[in-house]
């Protein structure tokens, strides 16, 4: 088992290490062939606009698009999420294989990211997870087929999942629970 | 703030780990100096991760002298509406109020940067008093692990700013690196002379000791001009890049802009770097960070 993280900008080095001390093997993609060996991606978080860019600039996006429909598991968080929804508002989308409506920015400036504790009942029982979101993005509506795993107490829907794609607009990478790491390779197993 | 309906905990802002967070999220990433809303969006366009508001860049200050202040609020704001990526600003060292208005117009980030004129020549900004994330400037680990005790939640290289000439900011970032990887072969009795010849708070010395890794991210900064500089300092270690009057004091900056970013994510090929490079154009003039007088010399400043 391998997995790749997309390592054109943002926090991918906390993924691959994170799946490491699980004793996942995963390594830093950057060009279409570093997709090739891979049982599945992670999209880390990052500026979406940065990430987009560099992705189309080499050839990334199809790729991408087709792990994503051959079944493997994809996860994005944060940025990630961004890159995987079809609907991303008034910017044309980037992978767009994931049926949600995101929006970017949602919880205002940097002065406004947050941490919070949710609740995930995909993850078992509790402790609830610790998410920190980071200028993060919402999931606004959701299409058909697709599992809401967490939401703040508001009803903000902050995680979520259909078939072997996971979008979260936290980061699990930036703390030391691997509950939402070992969710993703569940698909694997 | 928001209470639990359904069992969830409130939400808290504002904390280290946030602070520090949005530095995680910029890694690997460029960010540009711009003086206004036209410029910032060009620097989106070419994929820069966040963008750095100012009045005038660095080699413009340099040039033109007098004292350099944070910039217009009005100008910071039209450049915040302007771009969805980051915005950052700077304000003099030690100016704590102008820190507070540039936290009032919600930037994302303050620079408390050597290149305005410093407004205390002993203190920096308490920036643990804040909710907004600060970055500061540093030339060796003694100076970054200061400004971590003081609240900066990221480090940048001081480098030489307006020059185009990478020398300072190749010097600082080795400086930092090197010094950590001296701590790692120092017994624990000795950590303590160490901190006191190096002017570091011991607790933050320790950990560094212990991790092998500064606690926050550590991005390098000026006299970067060319993609090949960007990848030089990446190879070096760093976490990413700003680039200040290299991209709009060149003859292309759009062009440049893109380039600098691919040769930022492409670090370790250069085969990238070299196709990324062709054809740019003139990169900005710049002046030998040798030949600048030691009054004139941006790094000096911060304490």
């Amino acid at each position: 088992m391998n997995i790749a993280v997309l390592a054109l900008q943002g926090a991918f080095r906390e993924h691959v290490s994170m799946l490491k001390q699980m004793g996942v093997e995963a390594h830093e993609a950057r060009l279409p062939e570093d997709l090739a060996r891979a049982d599945g991606l992670i999209i880390p978080g990052g500026e979406s606009t940065t990430i987009g860019k560099l992705a189309r600039a080499y050839n990334l996006i199809e790729p991408i698009r087709q792990m994503a429909r051959a079944g493997k598991p994809v996860w994005g968080t944060c940025a990630g999420m961004i890159v995987l929804a079809k609907d991303i508002g008034p910017e044309p989308p980037h992978v767009a294989v994931m049926d949600v409506k995101v929006q970017r920015n949602a919880f205002g400036r940097q002065v406004d990211s947050f941490e919070a504790d949710l609740d995930v009942p995909a993850l078992g029982p509790p402790p609830p997870f610790h998410a920190i979101f980071i200028r993060a993005p919402l999931i606004e509506s959701v299409g058909a087929g697709i599992e809401v795993l967490a939401q703040l107490d508001d009803g903000t829907i902050v995680a979520a999942r259909q078939g072997n794609l996971l979008v979260t607009s936290f980061h699990p990478e930036l703390t030391r629970d691997p509950r939402f790491h070992r969710l993703f390779l569940d698909r694997l197993a | 703030m928001s209470n639990s309906s359904n069992g969830s905990l409130p939400k808290s802002t504002g904390t280290w780990t946030v602070k520090v967070g949005l530095a995680q999220m910029l890694k690997g990433g460029v960010i540009m100096d711009v003086t206004n809303a036209e410029q910032a969006k060009i620097a989106e366009e070419a994929g820069a991760c966040a963008v750095m508001a100012l009045e005038r860049v660095p080699a413009d200050i340099r040039k033109q002298g007098g004292v350099a202040r944070m910039s217009d609020p009005e100008k910071i704001v039209e450049i915040m509406a302007a771009v969805s990526i980051p915005v950052m600003a700077k304000c003099r060292i030690g100016h704590f109020v102008e820190a507070q208005v540039l936290e009032a117009l919600g930037v994302d980030y303050v620079d408390e940067s050597e290149v305005l004129t410093p407004a205390d020549e002993e203190n920096h900004v308490n920036k643990h008093d804040f909710k907004v994330p600060f970055v500061c400037g540093c030339r060796n680990l003694g100076e970054a692990l200061r400004r971590i005790g003081e609240g900066a939640a990221m480090i940048r290289t001081k480098g030489e700013a307006g020059t185009g000439d990478v020398v300072e900011a190749v010097r600082h970032a080795r400086a930092v690196f090197g010094e950590m990887r001296r701590l790692k072969n120092l017994r624990p009795e000795e950590l303590m002379h160490t901190a006191k010849e190096l002017g570091a708070p011991y607790e933050l010395l320790k950990q560094v000791a212990e991790s092998g890794q500064l606690p926050v991210v550590n991005f390098a900064a000026g006299g970067i001009a060319t993609p090949a500089d960007a990848a030089l300092m990446m190879q070096l270690g760093v976490d990413g890049v700003f680039v200040g009057s290299g991209i709009f004091k060149s003859s292309d900056p759009a062009r440049r802009a893109k380039a600098i970013v691919m040769a930022t994510t492409h670090y370790h090929n250069p085969g990238i770097i070299a196709e990324v490079s062709k054809g740019l154009g003139e990169p900005m003039l710049g002046i030998a960070a040798r030949t600048i007088a030691a009054p004139e010399q941006l790094a000096a400043r911060g304490w």
